[in-house]
């Protein structure tokens, strides 16, 4: 985990005082509502439905046990008892008051954490996958390269005011778990012929109201030139990206209008005053923030632990838990474990105070102290001894964190939705919870096997809709909810977008229409073939015909 | 458009500041004779009228927000004040407006704000190479200039400061 110096504390020091002085004189009447609202949410603070919203953010989904301690304190102090971690792999609570805003965020710098740069029309939290570090299939340590652009990224004066959010995410593996396609820019770790780091940019991708998987601008670019990259990509956009739609502002629609060939051609241009600069990183800082990512004193253990072995082949619910939320470790004798925050009857992605001190205590007993947070709204133990897995799983239960779903349909991933947010067109977590209810038979839902549902509230598609197996985003007809059924969609290097199945449906239908779905993936199924493989093979046409076979749809 | 009463001036070299006076007429457009002393154009006007203007150094050009920098190049280098108008604090197209002209075409001159500027936008613009401040007249200006003081350290080089904290850190 990257520890603040004295530089990093100040600079969040000073935060909390400047957002301390901004609030006063909103409240004072010297900041009048429009001013504020871009400067409050720089700092992860909306105004919503019930009361603001505070997003605090998790650089690149890392946390410490004191900081999940913290973050437990602040649902209890400030809010109701419970957060709810985001696709961006950050936490947002739900009922702060305006007023105790400065002190959550003072509470947060004392355990080096913030809300900078959680909303707003800047660069965003840099996300990367969840299994950094620990994958088995890791090429390269994404984690210093995100730090190094968390830090280019705060409080970068040039950038602040884009024409759009802009998010960025960084990949080192051979499996992209990161969704870098679907990004403002995907950054890709890759080593070329010669051995050398360096990375491939891909540019453009987005969900959104306009979909678009991105575009790769360069194919290998020097791990020194990174920063520098960065500043000419954001130049461009910042000086050419349009600012008289918001629908039309994003990165993608400038890259897609110009061109990937153009836009890159642009880039080359702006980066070629930029290339060797004062921001070409020097080896020095690569070194100091990478010694901050190394490896845990692992013991040297053998490759299959004999108890954990015992327990897996005599107890079915334990091999299953551990088939799904147990991940193949690079370390011999360990793994990563994945809590489950998707229980039925929860909201996706919620924890509450006492969970998230529950898994503070577990990740201190068994995992270094250390939390990641998946942009699947799950919580990662990254290095338990298999030894431990065992106590591991009986205590995630006891906290009703190890429902045996990851990577199931069950594993909804959601939004706040209309019973939260402002912008959402439609209720999200009482969809995810009626379809949750659907396959409450365990066998039934382990043979299923992998099927990535996806829930968005609105347009903005924060439940990431588009890259779901399954697709759901809510609509608004005239003052009324419903729900658009996409299929098809996937994340990774094979990212695309999922195609609408036809009209919308309403509230109370939607869970038989998923169940509809399953049923004609599993008519259609040859062996152990996965919903996508069937998805493919067969097309739109089967699963068209049942779902619409009676008049259930909606004009 | 106009002439606000008041500006702030921030000494790049030492980052002294202080409340002066404003001297300078911002106009839409000229007029046909010689252009008065102490007159902020715009950019087409004044690249139209080059010639005759390069010389002068009692007037001025004003940017908008989708002027470029590249359009005056080195000429840059012989003005002594260019403006950049911020129609909203929101559009950020004047921060890379300013970087350019201070760190590609050698601008050396006074770089203003002028526009929706206030307390929460000044420090970005100092960053960005802005040494001239025009609050909007609803605005306390004292108030404002504390703005400039709202960090003292910055991750990123940029025009006030070229090298980045990490070429800085442990030194």
């Amino acid at each position: 985990m990257y520890i603040y110096d004295d530089y990093d504390q100040q600079i969040v020091d000073q935060r909390v005082d400047q957002f301390r002085d901004q609030t006063r004189r909103f409240l004072a009447g010297e900041l009048t509502g429009e001013e504020f609202r871009p400067l409050r949410l720089q700092n992860g603070l909306y105004i919503q439905r019930h009361a603001p919203m505070l997003r605090v953010a998790v650089p690149y989904g890392h946390l410490r046990s004191d900081q999940v301690r913290a973050l437990a304190e602040i649902a209890r102090k400030y809010d109701r008892g419970y957060g709810h971690f985001t696709t961006r792999q950050n936490i947002q609570y739900n009922w702060p008051k305006l007023e105790d805003v400065p002190d959550i965020l003072a509470d947060l710098a004392k355990v080096q954490m913030h809300a900078v740069q959680t909303s707003g029309n800047c660069v965003r939290n840099t996300t990367t996958d969840q299994f950094a570090g620990v994958a088995h299939d890791e090429i390269i340590d994404p984690r210093p390269w995100c730090e190094l652009i968390r830090q280019w990224s705060t409080f970068h004066p040039e950038f602040a005011h884009l024409p759009r959010k802009f998010k960025i995410a960084v990949c080192g593996s051979v499996e992209d778990r990161a969704a870098t396609w679907v990004h403002d820019i995907g950054v890709h770790v890759v080593r070329n012929a010669a051995g050398e780091v360096g990375f491939k940019v891909i540019v453009g991708g987005g969900l959104g109201r306009t979909p678009m998987v991105g575009a790769v601008i360069r194919e290998f670019l020097p791990s020194l030139h990174l920063l520098s990259y960065l500043d000419a990509v954001l130049r461009v956009y910042n000086r050419y990206g349009r600012r008289d739609n918001k629908y039309k502002a994003r990165i993608k629609i400038l890259v897609k209008a110009m061109t990937p060939e153009a836009f890159a051609a642009k880039v080359e241009a702006e980066w070629s005053h930029l290339k060797d600069g004062p921001m070409t990183l020097t080896q020095a800082e690569i070194d100091r923030v990478a010694a901050f990512f190394t490896t845990p004193a692992y013991q040297t253990l053998p490759a299959e632990d004999k108890g954990f072995a015992r327990l897996r082949s005599e107890n079915k619910a334990f091999a299953r838990w551990v088939e799904r939320n147990v991940f193949k470790h690079k370390q011999p004798g360990y793994a990563a474990v994945t809590l489950s925050l998707k229980a039925t009857g929860v909201a996706p992605g919620d924890a509450t105070d006492a969970q998230l001190d529950g898994v503070a205590e577990l990740a201190d007993r068994y995992s270094f102290g250390e939390i990641r947070v998946s942009h699947e709204q799950n919580l990662i133990l990254a290095d338990v001894q298999q030894a431990d897995l065992p106590a591991v799983w009986e205590a995630a239960k006891q906290l009703g964190f190890a429902t045996p779903n990851i990577g199931l349909i069950t594993d909804i991933v959601c939004c706040p939705g209309g019973d939260f947010c402002d912008l959402a067109n439609a209720k999200s977590i009482p969809i995810a919870e009626g379809i949750q209810q659907v396959f409450a038979d365990q066998d039934y839902l382990f043979d299923l096997g992998e099927i990535d549902l996806n829930i968005s509230g609105c347009m903005n598609s924060c439940g990431h809709h588009h890259v779901g197996h399954i697709g759901i985003l809510g609509v608004d007809k005239s003052g009324s909810e419903w729900y658009q059924v996409s299929l098809g969609g996937r994340q990774g290097h094979d990212a695309s977008l999922g195609k609408v199945i036809g009209p919308s449906f309403a509230q109370d239908d939607v869970p038989g229409v998923v169940r509809q779905i399953i049923e004609v993936f599993v008519e259609h199924r040859q062996g152990d073939e996965r919903f996508l493989d069937v998805f493919d093979r067969v097309g739109m046409e089967p699963f068209k015909s049942r779902i619409y076979q009676k008049e259930r749809a909606h004009g | 458009m106009g002439k606000h009463p008041h500006i702030i001036k921030l000494d790049r070299s030492n980052g002294q500041r202080e409340i002066v006076a404003n001297h300078w007429l911002r106009v839409a457009e000229g007029c046909d004779d010689t252009i008065p002393a102490h007159t902020l154009l715009p950019l087409k006007e004044w690249l139209e009228r080059r010639d005759e203007l390069l010389g002068r150094a009692d007037v001025g050009i004003w940017f908008a927000p989708d002027d470029e920098p590249e359009a005056l190049g080195q000429d840059a280098a012989r003005l002594s004040i260019i403006a950049v108008d911020f129609p909203a604090f929101t559009d950020g197209r004047g921060f890379s407006i300013g970087r350019l002209l201070r760190e590609r075409y050698g601008f050396a001159g006074e770089l203003r704000a002028v526009g929706d500027v206030f307390k929460d936008t000044l420090l970005y613009l100092r960053r960005c190479g802005f040494d001239a401040f025009e609050i909007r007249a609803d605005k306390d200006v004292e108030e404002a200039a504390k703005g400039l003081d709202d960090f003292s350290e910055f991750y990123q080089g940029a025009a006030d400061q070229p090298l980045p904290l990490f070429r800085r850190r442990g030194g």
